[in-house]
């Protein structure tokens, strides 16, 4: 079993796993907690365009990725919290507006779109090691951010009036949140796709939640989660030849699927 | 000497629908004012205009002197308990830190002095022992006690309360005004309610909104106010204890 971490491309699957599950254990919480689940999901297919831009251009997809899935972001926020129209419904048409971008910038490049399949649905076995360092300076600056604005973050969450009263620019702290979950999508891209991204990014946290009452270590558990449930995944996608991301979601569903039956089943506590 | 609020002929609407008309207040120093008025009469946004939140269209909002936008952060403010998430992972002296915010940039922990500010409001609010407890956890009466815990940290001058009645039973309630009533000696204290029956007797002065404020300085209203606020005859029943809030007819 242990052979297969002689492999490059294995070892690299593995650092990379463990890179996303990072981000993803720390914005995922934010996630989970202020039920922003939709415009998350928003985010990710939106963010398709950018990989439509990348191909379009001929540059690495991942360069259109970032600037293009900030750019959602920011634009989701404003024009959600802004519009008179119904948040979920803006949301809705900004979602298809980005992946039809998307869809366009592909058909019209000239050519087979290489591992188009592999954003869609993540391939992590095919990171390559340029993609690594990336992933590993994407989560320095979420730590750094999220480290600065931990109490700012907490009040927009728990409190937002609040938070406004005590003199936070609350829609500027938002937008940072959406573009820091904007990054987070970016960096879990390799690993389960944009279609599957939603999964990872709330599972860990909402499993960790079971067992905190404490943001921090909420975040804490959710790393330790993610990165166990990917790394499973990832040697049973191997051993069975069949496709990571997917894998790994699976994993994930399975484990959170039977500790909500045991939590069930369990006889509650009365007091 | 300078008012904690002062509104002078306050107009807002709503996509053309008129929410407040020619409003004016005068809050001073220790008063204990209470505001009510029909849901919809217009509380929530008179706050939010005290507070900066809402920009009226015409008129003058002067808080504690000066830009509310500016001065908000010294108020201490107790939103409706219900707006925040109470499922979120976080405890009763977390929360009452978060009073502090107000005082701290990016980057910063809270230090010895925060600490020290939030125990003691936790201490003043008869809640220190609940202090690691998750704040879902606790009954209505005791959240409302943290989170006016949490409006004391930064010493306002002033407490702004919105429904604060709002899911506490009528035991919990009195022991609520009875606070209230050892923090008016400190300052002043301004609550909007709909429920006439929170105008216990340790309310100092009580003002009438809907759409237009009805406001004589006082505890007392008139019959005929009610009556133009609520748009049809009100009988209140005025509790036997020393002041009465109906004037003798």
């Amino acid at each position: 079993m242990l052979e297969i971490l002689q492999y490059g491309f294995m070892q690299n699957a593995l650092v990379g796993a463990i890179l996303a599950s990072i981000a993803c254990g720390i914005i995922g919480v934010y996630v989970v907690v202020k039920r922003i689940v939709f415009i998350s999901g928003g985010i990710s297919h939106a963010s398709f365009g950018g990989i439509g831009i990348g191909y379009y251009l001929g540059i690495n997809p991942l360069y259109g990725l970032i600037p293009f899935s900030l750019l959602s972001a920011v634009v989701m926020g404003l024009v959600s919290k802004r519009s008179k129209v119904a948040e979920d419904t803006i949301i809705g048409i900004l979602w298809s507006l980005g992946m039809a971008i998307g869809i366009i910038l592909i058909y019209l490049t000239p050519g087979y779109a290489p591992d188009l399949m592999s954003y869609l649905f993540g391939n992590i076995l095919t990171v390559p090691r340029l993609d690594i360092y990336l992933m590993f300076a994407l989560d320095i600056v979420i730590i750094v951010l999220v480290y600065a604005f931990y109490k700012e973050f907490m009040a927009l969450c728990f409190d937002e009036e609040f938070a406004k009263v005590a003199g936070i620019d609350v829609e500027r702290l938002y937008l940072l949140l959406l573009c820091l979950i904007a990054l987070t999508i970016v960096l879990l891209i390799k690993v389960v796709g944009i279609i599957l991204i939603i999964a990872l990014l709330t599972m860990p946290a909402t499993l960790s939640r079971h067992y905190t009452n404490n943001l921090r270590k909420m975040m804490y558990l959710s790393i330790f989660f993610g990165a166990l449930f990917s790394v499973v995944g990832l040697f049973l996608s191997y051993t069975f030849d069949v496709p990571s991301g997917a894998t790994i979601i699976l994993v994930m569903s399975t484990v959170y699927m039977l500790h909500f039956l045991y939590d069930g089943l369990k006889p509650r506590r009365i007091g | 000497m300078v008012e904690v609020i002062d509104l002078k002929d306050i107009w807002v609407s709503y996509d053309r629908i008129p929410v407040l008309e020619a409003v004016n207040l005068a809050v001073e120093d220790k008063d204990f004012l209470a505001i009510i008025g029909p849901n919809g009469g217009g509380k929530s946004t008179l706050l939010k205009v005290i507070l900066g939140l809402v920009r009226p269209d015409r008129g003058s909002v002067k808080l504690l002197g000066g830009n509310p936008k500016k001065t908000r952060k010294y108020v201490g403010y107790v939103p409706q308990y219900i707006s925040s998430n109470l499922e979120f992972p976080i405890s009763v002296w977390e929360v009452v830190l978060m009073g502090r915010l107000s005082h701290k940039g990016p980057f910063s922990s809270f230090n010895e002095e925060d600490k020290k500010a939030a125990e003691e409001a936790l201490k003043t609010v008869n809640m220190l022992e609940f202090r690691d407890r998750q704040i879902g956890e606790l009954s209505g009466g005791q959240k409302q006690r943290v989170f006016i815990a949490r409006s004391l940290v930064t010493h306002p001058k002033l407490l702004i309360l919105d429904e604060p009645s709002t899911g506490v039973d009528s035991k919990t309630q009195k022991e609520f005004y009875e606070l209230l009533n050892r923090l008016k000696s400190k300052i002043a204290i301004l609550m909007v309610t709909h429920d006439m029956s929170a105008l216990s007797v340790y309310v100092d002065k009580v003002a009438c909104l809907n759409k237009k404020l009805y406001y004589h300085n006082s505890k007392e209203i008139s019959p005929d106010d009610l009556e133009a606020v609520y748009q049809c005859p009100v009988e209140l029943i005025a509790h036997g204890v020393p002041h009465r809030v109906l004037k003798i007819h």
